[in-house]
């Protein structure tokens, strides 16, 4: 069996609609948010603050907490029950992992700087837009980066290569899918995040991944031209 | 010969490659990799001579020493106050650098600032591990009494003051209220209560429309019509 034709008509390294907005928090240091067809994230981030219980605290650096959160009616699915799983536990942790390699927390000892990630909707390929809004918020906050993060996720379905699954094909019945979120830092092109859900060939992975950098750079182009906007026209 | 790629007064975001080459310097809010000189941070470039920097746009405040801040007493110990300086940290003030009268030994610290008071202060010193000194002693350092303080973004405070003070002198002489302005974003302001809220109000215009050319003159005009 073959995946002659994606099942929204899109191009097979083409990713769905993208839009970006910086600032979309007010009582937040930084904020964004992320769409990527129908999977929107908002991220706001807080502090560098005061880091308390004591015992987390490290006197060389900051440190990163993220926190990712689908909402009880985001996903076409059941109902996702509210609060932490096994899965927004692990997706938080791969976050932090995905933007520590970026930020530079090395001024602000024995602090914190806490990301939330929240989900309103989502179809698919929510870490990698919780990812892109958070680097985004994290800009905004005005900490030192030395790049952005850019996310997407990669994948097989039957024998085709495509960039940004969709949840149907996501769950594409009958046969072999694989699903591969990645992360990159842009201007360095190195990898911050890759993981997998499925089977791929070697060869088929090292092809998946240059078709999803062109993707990345469309992200990248989305995420800049939004922080850019956000600040248009400031003098000092 | 290097290559500047971003215009002055340009909008630059993290990891942003600002310039090529080796004669041009990078300079705060910037790093050099090899050949480029890279954006480090959100901010405005500046470019001054072969020196490429970043103005900071946004963000917390960060303490610096020289600084003066207004602050809120947190907690009151033996040998001085702990004080809130709306940044990470938390300062120390020891009672040697409190206040030029005599304070006895085992006195009652919060007969001179009590816990929620706010106090104006001057940083003297802040280390690496981000312990910060602060000193009462100086000119128009004092406890704060009656009026009320308001919170605003850290980085649009230099517009709230001013050239040489011009802004805030301003808002005093139209609303006949005493304006405590910290580095820090607190601001503190006492008048009668009608001219307060004037007075918060045009602070808010400010840091709405402080990136906007011909902001004085906005501001008296709209004092002007206020009154």
């Amino acid at each position: 069996m073959t995946y002659k034709q994606r099942i929204d008509g899109r191009g097979f390294d083409e990713p769905r609609k993208i839009e970006a907005k910086v600032g979309v928090i007010q009582r937040a240091d930084g904020s964004a948010m992320f769409r990527i067809g129908n999977t929107w994230a908002y991220a706001a981030v807080y502090g560098p603050r005061n880091l308390h219980p004591k015992f987390l605290q490290d006197p060389q650096k900051g440190i990163l907490r993220c926190n990712y959160n689908m909402m009880p009616f985001s996903s076409s699915g059941e109902r996702v029950r509210p609060g932490g799983s096994r899965r927004s536990k692990e997706i938080s942790l791969v976050t932090a992992k995905a933007l520590l390699p970026v930020l530079n927390l090395d001024e602000y000892p024995n602090s914190v700087v806490d990301v939330f990630i929240e989900l309103p909707q989502t179809e698919a390929g929510s870490r990698c837009a919780g990812i892109c809004a958070a680097s985004m918020a994290l800009a905004d906050a005005g900490l030192e980066m030395k790049d952005l993060v850019c996310a997407v996720s990669v994948g097989r379905v039957a024998d085709k290569l495509l960039v940004d699954l969709d949840y149907s094909e996501e769950s594409y019945p009958d046969v072999p899918v694989a699903d591969i979120p990645i992360a990159i830092m842009p201007n360095s092109g190195k990898i911050t995040l890759l993981q997998m859900d499925g089977e791929v060939k070697k060869e088929e992975l090292m092809k998946v991944l240059e078709m999803g950098k062109k993707a990345l750079m469309d992200i990248y182009e989305v995420q800049k031209k939004a922080l850019k906007e956000k600040y248009h026209g400031v003098e000092v | 010969m290097s290559k500047i790629i971003v215009k002055d007064k340009e909008i630059s975001v993290p990891g942003e490659t600002l310039a090529i080459g080796m004669d041009t310097l990078p300079g705060a809010g910037t790093y050099r990799e090899g050949e480029r000189i890279v954006a480090n941070r959100l901010g405005l470039v500046m470019i001054d001579g072969r020196t490429i920097k970043l103005i900071p746009l946004s963000g917390r405040y960060i303490p610096k020493t020289g600084d003066t801040i207004i602050c809120k007493v947190i907690d009151v110990g033996f040998n001085g106050w702990r004080l809130d300086t709306n940044s990470a940290y938390s300062a120390m003030m020891s009672l040697k650098d409190a206040t030029s009268e005599f304070i006895a030994r085992g006195a009652n610290l919060t007969q001179y600032y009590d816990l929620g008071d706010y106090i104006v202060c001057k940083i003297v010193n802040v280390t690496s591990q981000k312990l910060i000194d602060v000193s009462m002693k100086g000119p128009g350092l004092r406890k704060l009494k009656g009026g009320r303080v308001i919170e605003v973004d850290p980085n649009k405070v230099p517009r709230i003051i001013g050239k040489q003070g011009s802004m805030v002198i301003m808002i005093k002489d139209a609303t006949k209220c005493s304006i405590t302005v910290g580095q820090n974003g607190l601001i503190w302001i006492d008048g009668e209560p009608m001219n307060e809220l004037l007075a918060i109000q045009t602070i808010r215009k400010i840091e709405k429309e402080s990136h906007l050319s011909g902001l004085t003159d906005k501001i008296k005009e709209f004092l002007e019509k206020k009154k």
